[in-house]
């Protein structure tokens, strides 16, 4: 591992694919034994980033290190100590699971024997023993996934990237994953997951780096993110939809910040800082303007509010959401 | 469960063990895709009776209309444009095996490892061929069984036959690269496209004299054509003959033709899957 006690190590990489700039001054730093995060929209750069971080793409500038071995100059040495697991599970849909994991093995060179024990081993692992001999065909979405994560963990490699590994899946599938990767964080693996759900990121990394347009913009742990935007969330639920234009300058006084409108769902929500008087406050001054309020209710943000507020677009639109300020 | 952690073996340092790497891992390739076949034994005999079933279609169907240079036997004269013509259709095997591992991340998923990187494309050239040997057989046989007989010995026909591997060899090379670039196995209907008219377009089962001017002249110089002729004068077969250049030197052009393709299409497959990483 890098001297610096850091699993991964990205320094200003940049890549340009005609005229958009995928990457632009990405700069990422994962500590050892730990799982990062990478939260963004759809063409924000996740991708591009792991894969240059995964020697399967060359910067156009910048550089990176992973497990200590620089991706461009000594990628042979990093692709032994990473595991990969892709947007698509990159099987053979034909052979079996059983086939899959020794025919990765054989690849990594383990020998017959060894490469058979070994794919013996993980299915046990991942809940796989009874439809190794299966082809891959006939899976659920969720055991594909499971075997791809069997796949990419052959050599157990001590830094492991996750692309989106649960995108597609159903509910149940996503729980299978999640566990799995639970799982081997709690054996020492590095994981840098990329996730476009706020959801995913919440639950499975320590750190998380909100990247958009090719950069990371924010980093910090779920909560340090949270209470960056400000805190607490006053949500209000009004009788009539009418009322909203005041309930909105009303909450916007007392709060001293920019309030979010909801027309059809009547919903008004302010960020506050000190909640438990803003809040009293804001249910006396609605009663004295004759705002009826149907539901009042405090709570920390959500990370797509956080998103929100970050990036000027929610997660997973492409487009600007237009007049919130960053 | 304890699970024991395999330890990862030292990377290769000498050329030879390098060069052992590279076999090694070609051949789990090629393993994988054999063991397709023993996954699909259906879809295998399918792909080796569809061209048997051409044949009889063409032997018993139309042959009876069909006048045949110097008054030859049609299936004589049938049996060397279908040889050649199984080995052209093969494109298309490579080209979807191709794209559809690029396509689900499987490629990526190799590059990611540790392995020769040559590995991927020699396996897949390797298994292609065996399956090219393995449908030439069948069709000799149903040649055979038809009443198609070599007459010049068996050094020809050998020659002959490794004319054809040959031409399916260049080709190969031609399937590797559409599939590094098109990277979607549905784009096989373009391929289809570009090897139909390549297998129609030649002398297998009209002559180039008949057709227009233009025509002809593409038919004569088809890379198929010259693969047809030649096998047709080494196996003693009837054929077209020809005055133009390239009917009288059928046998050099079967050898240019998939030597030019391969200088051609080699290289270009070996720089788009490096280039796959830019």
């Amino acid at each position: 591992m890098g001297s610096t006690g850091h699993a991964i190590v990205a320094e200003g990489l940049r890549k340009r694919y005609g005229d958009t700039e995928a990457l632009a001054g990405f700069d990422l730093a994962v500590p050892e034994g730990t799982v990062c995060g990478l939260l963004g929209p759809n063409g924000a750069g996740k991708t591009t980033a792991v894969r240059v971080l995964t020697t399967l793409l060359r910067p156009d500038a910048g550089r990176a290190e992973v497990a200590g071995f620089d991706v461009v100059r000594r990628p042979e040495q990093a692709r032994y100590r990473i595991g990969l697991v892709g947007q698509h599970a990159a099987l053979d849909e034909v052979l079996s699971g059983r086939q899959n994991l020794v025919m990765f093995g054989r690849l990594y060179h383990l020998g017959a024997a060894r490469a058979r024990r070994r794919a013996d081993e993980l299915l046990e692992r991942f809940g796989l023993a009874d439809t190794g001999d299966k082809p891959v065909e006939r899976y659920s979405g969720g055991m594909r996934r499971r075997l791809d994560l069997a796949a990419s963990l052959i050599l157990a490699p001590p830094v492991l990237f996750l692309d989106e590994p649960t995108t597609g899946l159903d509910p149940r599938g996503r729980d299978e994953v999640w566990q799995a990767v639970t799982s081997l964080v709690a054996g020492g693996t590095t994981v840098l997951l990329t996730t476009q759900y706020l959801e995913e990121a919440d639950r499975l990394a320590g750190t998380i780096c909100v990247m958009d347009a090719g950069r990371v913009i924010a980093e910090g742990s779920p909560e340090e993110l949270k209470s960056a935007i400000g805190g607490d969330q006053i949500d209000l639920v009004l009788r009539d939809a009418g009322q909203a234009g005041a309930a909105a300058a009303i909450a916007e006084r007392i709060a001293g910040a920019r309030a979010e409108r909801d027309q059809e769902d009547r919903r008004v929500c302010v960020p506050v800082r000190d909640r438990v008087t803003a809040l009293t406050e804001m249910v006396r001054a609605l009663d004295d303007a004759g705002v009826q309020v149907e539901d009042i209710a405090l709570r920390r943000p959500t990370l797509d509010e956080v998103f929100l507020r970050l990036t000027g677009h929610r997660a997973g639109a492409s487009e600007p959401a237009g007049e919130v300020a960053a | 469960m304890t699970i024991t952690t395999p330890a990862a073996p030292a990377p290769p340092r000498t050329m030879a063990s390098r060069l052992r790497w590279a076999l090694a891992d070609g051949w789990t390739i090629t393993h994988r895709d054999l063991s397709h076949w023993a996954r699909r034994p259906a879809q295998v005999i399918v792909g080796l009776l569809f061209p048997v079933m051409v044949v009889l279609m063409f032997a018993y169907l139309f042959g009876g209309g069909m006048a045949i240079p110097g008054g030859g036997d049609y299936r004589e004269f049938l049996m060397p444009g279908m040889f050649a013509m199984t080995m052209v259709f093969g494109v298309e095997a490579t080209f979807t095996a191709v794209s559809a591992d690029i396509a689900k991340g499987v490629t990526d998923r190799f590059r990611s490892l540790s392995m020769a990187p040559s590995a991927v494309v020699v396996g897949r050239c390797a298994a292609d061929l065996l399956n090219s040997v393995l449908g030439l057989a069948v069709m000799i046989a149903c040649g055979l069984a038809v009443g198609w007989r070599w007459h010049e010995g068996p050094g020809p026909a050998l020659a002959a036959v490794g004319l054809l591997l040959l031409l399916r060899f260049a080709l190969l090379w031609v399937g590797v690269y559409l599939g590094l670039v098109m990277n979607n196995p549905e784009a096989v209907m373009a391929v289809q496209i570009l090897v139909w008219p390549l297998a129609f377009l030649s002398n297998t089962f009209a002559s180039p004299a008949t057709m227009p001017g233009w025509l002809g002249a593409i038919a004569e110089w088809n890379p198929m054509s010259a693969t047809v002729s030649a096998t047709r004068e080494l196996f003693g077969n009837p054929g077209w003959g020809g005055d133009s250049w390239a009917a009288q030197n059928a046998p050099f052009l079967a050898l240019a033709w998939p030597l030019l393709l391969l200088v051609v299409f080699f290289p270009l497959s070996v720089r788009r899957y490096r280039t796959l990483g830019r």
